[in-house]
C-alpha cells in the first residue's frame, strides 16, 4: 500500500494488520461431529448421519438465508415464510407430472432437466406470491412486531389452505428421479446420491448470496441496510425497495428449498412450512439475525444435531435444537455473529 | 426551513423552527445540548417529519420528500453518531455513497485522489472494515464519504465531537476545501474555537427555537448575545 505524502499527523497512522476473522463458530461444526461420534460409536453409522444432517443443514439453509435478510433490513418478523416453502414442493410435483416423461428417461441430463424445470418454476412462482404477499400482509404493518407475526401466521393458514384447494389435503409424493436415488459407499459407509446433490445446490446458493453481498452494489446496500437503514436513505436509496427486493429473492430461495426439502423427503404434505418453519428461526436465532454466514453455521449445526438426536434419541430431537439455541445464546447472546446494529 | 414544528412520539421538539442557509457559506447552528440542533437536521433530512412549517430546496417545497430523494438533489449527511457502516471497509462505505457508480472503478478518479489527499486516514484503512477504525478515523470516513460526489450542501452534526486536535485540524482543512469548492455547510459545533474558523454566518437555538441569527462577523463582534445564549464569550 502507498503510503501518504502528508505531514504525518494522528490521522495518519501507519498502515495496521488486517483485522482478525472470527473462526471460532466455523470450528463448532467439526467439535459437534467429533462429540457426536463416541455416543453413536460405530463410525460408519456415524459417517452417514453426519453427511446427511450437512445436507439436511444445506437445504435448511437455503430456507433461511432470506429469511435473516428480512429480518435483519426492516425487523420484520414473517412467520409465514413457511407458505413458500409448500409452495415450492407442491408446484415441483405438478412440474414432475408434466414432465412425467423427462423423469422417467432413460437419460440422466433429460432427468436432471426436470428436476431443474421443478427448482425453477418453484422459485418463480414463490418469488412472484411473495412480492404479492409483501405487498399485502407485510406493509401494513411495518414496524409492528406483534402484528407481524400475527397477520404473517395468518397468511401462513391462508397459503395451506389455498394449497390444499389446488393440490388437495392428501400427502402427494415427490420421488427423485433415478439418477439422483441411489448410494456411493465410502468404505462402509453408504451417502445417498441426493444427499450430494442437494449439499452441492446449498454451496452454489451460498457461493452466489456471498458474491452479491460482497461484490455488488445492491448487495453492500442490503448489508449497509442491514446495520443501519437510516444512514442508508440519507445517502439517497429507499430501503424499501431493498426489502421487496430481498423478500422476494427470499421466497423465491424459499421455494428452491422446498423443491429440494420435498425430493428429500420424497413426498409432501401442505403442512410441510409449518413443520420446517420452527427450524428455520432456530438457525437464524442461532446464526444471528441478519448474518448469512451465521445462517450458515447454524443451519448445519441444526442438521447434524438433528440427524444424531434423531438416531439416539428420536424423541428429543426438535428439544435437541431447542437446547443448542439455548446454549449459544448464553454463550453469544447475539447469536453467532451478531450483526452490529446502530 | 419556515416554522417548522417536529414532534417525535408523543414530544414537541421543535416549535417552529426558521433558518436560512445561504448558499455557498458556512452556517454554523449553535446551542446547548437538548437545545434540539440534532432534531432540526434530522428534520432537514427527512428522518423525522415535520408536523408543521415548510423546508424549501432552491425555491421548491421538499417538506413532504422523502429521505432519499432529498440526499438526491444534492444533499450529504453525516450524522452525530458517524454511523460509517461497521460490517464494511472504508472503500465500500464510500462506493455506497457514490450514486452514480455501481462499483469503485466507476468513481471519478480525480475526486477519490483529492478525497484521499483531504482525509489520509480514507487511503491508509482502504480496504480495513470501518466499525475496526478510531473514532476519529471513522468520522473523516463519514465526512470523507458525504463528499464522494460533488454535493451542493453539506450537512454536519458535531463533527469534532470527542477527536483529538491533530484530527480535528485535519477536519478542518478538509472543510475549507470543501467550501472552498463550493459546497454550502450547515454545521453543528460546541467547539466554537473549531467552528469559527469556517463560519460565515450563526443561528443559535434554544428549546427548539432559533432565538438569534446574524453574521458571523456580527455575532464574534455581540459579547452580549454571546453570554446569553452560549454563556461564554469568544
Ligand atoms: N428520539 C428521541 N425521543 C425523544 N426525545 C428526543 C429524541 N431525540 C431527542 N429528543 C429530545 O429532543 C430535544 C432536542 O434534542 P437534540 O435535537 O438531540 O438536541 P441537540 O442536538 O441540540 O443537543 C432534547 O430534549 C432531547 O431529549
Ligand atoms: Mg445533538
Amino acid at each position: 500500500m502507498s503510503t501518504s505524502t502528508t505531514a504525518p499527523t494522528a490521522a495518519t497512522p501507519a498502515v495496521p494488520p488486517a483485522p482478525k476473522r472470527d473462526w471460532i463458530p466455523v470450528l463448532l461444526m467439526p467439535a459437534l461431529a467429533l462429540l457426536g461420534l463416541p455416543f453413536i460409536a460405530d463410525v460408519p453409522v456415524w459417517l452417514t448421519l453426519t453427511l446427511a444432517g450437512l445436507a439436511m443443514g444445506m437445504i435448511i439453509f437455503i430456507i433461511a438465508s432470506g429469511l435473516t435478510l428480512v429480518f435483519g433490513l426492516m425487523d420484520v418478523l414473517n412467520f409465514g415464510h413457511g407458505v413458500f416453502i409448500a409452495l415450492g414442493a407442491f408446484v415441483a410435483t405438478t412440474v414432475f407430472a408434466l414432465l412425467g416423461g423427462w423423469v422417467k428417461s432413460p437419460d440422466a441430463l433429460t432427468q436432471l432437466a426436470a428436476v431443474f424445470a421443478a427448482m425453477l418454476a418453484a422459485m418463480l412462482l414463490a418469488g412472484a406470491i411473495g412480492l404479492v404477499f409483501e405487498r399485502l400482509l407485510v406493509r401494513p404493518v411495518y414496524g409492528l412486531h406483534l402484528k407481524q407475526i400475527l397477520i404473517t401466521m395468518g397468511g401462513m393458514i391462508i397459503g395451506e389452505e389455498l394449497i390444499k384447494v389446488f393440490w388437495g389435503a392428501q400427502q402427494v409424493p415427490l420421488e427423485p428421479p433415478m439418477i439422483l436415488r441411489g448410494s456411493l459407499s465410502i468404505g462402509d459407509a453408504g451417502v445417498e446420491t441426493y444427499r450430494i446433490f442437494a449439499t452441492v445446490i446449498g454451496l452454489l446458493v451460498f457461493a452466489s448470496l456471498v458474491w452479491v453481498l460482497s461484490r455488488t452494489k445492491i448487495g453492500l446496500l442490503i448489508r449497509a441496510g442491514v446495520e443501519n437503514g437510516e444512514m442508508v436513505e440519507s445517502l439517497g436509496y429507499r430501503i424499501r425497495r431493498l426489502f421487496v427486493a430481498v423478500f422476494v429473492a427470499g421466497s423465491a430461495l424459499a421455494g428452491l428449498g422446498g423443491v429440494l426439502w420435498g425430493l428429500y423427503q420424497q413426498n409432501v404434505i401442505p403442512q410441510i412450512g409449518s413443520q420446517v418453519n420452527i427450524l428455520i428461526f432456530i438457525v437464524i436465532i442461532i446464526g444471528g439475525l441478519g448474518s448469512i454466514s451465521g445462517a450458515l453455521i447454524g443451519a448445519l449445526l441444526v442438521g447434524l444435531l438433528a440427524n444424531y438426536a434423531g438416531f439416539l434419541a428420536p424423541k428429543a430431537a426438535l428439544f435437541s435444537n431447542i437446547a443448542l439455541m439455548v446454549i449459544i445464546l448464553v454463550w453469544r447472546p447475539g447469536g453467532l455473529y451478531p450483526v452490529a446494529k446502530r | 426551513m419556515a416554522g417548522v414544528h417536529t414532534h417525535i412520539g408523543a414530544y414537541h421538539i421543535l416549535h417552529g423552527v426558521d433558518l436560512v442557509v445561504p448558499k455557498g457559506q458556512v452556517t454554523l447552528l449553535l446551542g446547548r445540548n437538548g437545545a434540539g440542533k440534532t432534531t432540526t437536521l434530522r428534520t432537514l433530512m427527512g428522518l423525522w417529519a415535520a408536523s408543521q412549517g415548510s423546508i424549501r430546496w432552491n425555491g421548491q417545497d421538499i417538506t413532504a420528500t422523502d429521505t432519499a430523494s432529498r440526499a438526491r438533489l444534492g444533499v450529504g449527511y453525516v450524522p452525530e453518531s458517524m454511523a460509517v457502516f461497521a460490517d464494511l471497509t472504508v472503500a465500500e462505505n464510500l462506493l455506497l455513497a457514490a450514486h452514480k457508480a455501481s462499483r469503485m472503478e466507476d468513481v471519478d478518479a480525480q475526486r477519490l485522489q483529492w478525497i484521499k489527499q483531504l482525509f489520509p486516514a480514507v487511503e491508509t484503512f482502504w480496504h480495513y472494515p470501518a466499525g475496526k477504525l478510531s473514532g476519529g478515523q471513522k468520522q473523516m470516513v463519514a465526512v470523507a464519504r458525504a463528499v464522494i460526489e460533488p454535493r451542493e450542501l453539506l450537512v454536519i452534526d458535531e463533527p469534532s465531537k470527542g477527536l483529538a486536535p491533530a484530527i480535528v485540524a485535519n477536519l478542518l482543512e478538509a472543510l475549507k476545501e470543501v467550501k472552498r469548492q463550493g459546497t454550502t455547510i450547515l454545521l453543528v459545533e460546541q467547539n466554537l474555537a473549531f467552528a469559527r474558523r469556517l463560519g460565515d454566518q450563526v443561528a443559535v437555538m434554544e428549546d427548539g427555537r432559533i432565538v438569534h441569527a446574524a453574521s458571523q462577523a456580527d455575532f464574534i463582534a455581540d459579547q452580549a448575545a454571546q453570554q446569553r445564549y452560549l454563556g461564554l464569550s469568544l
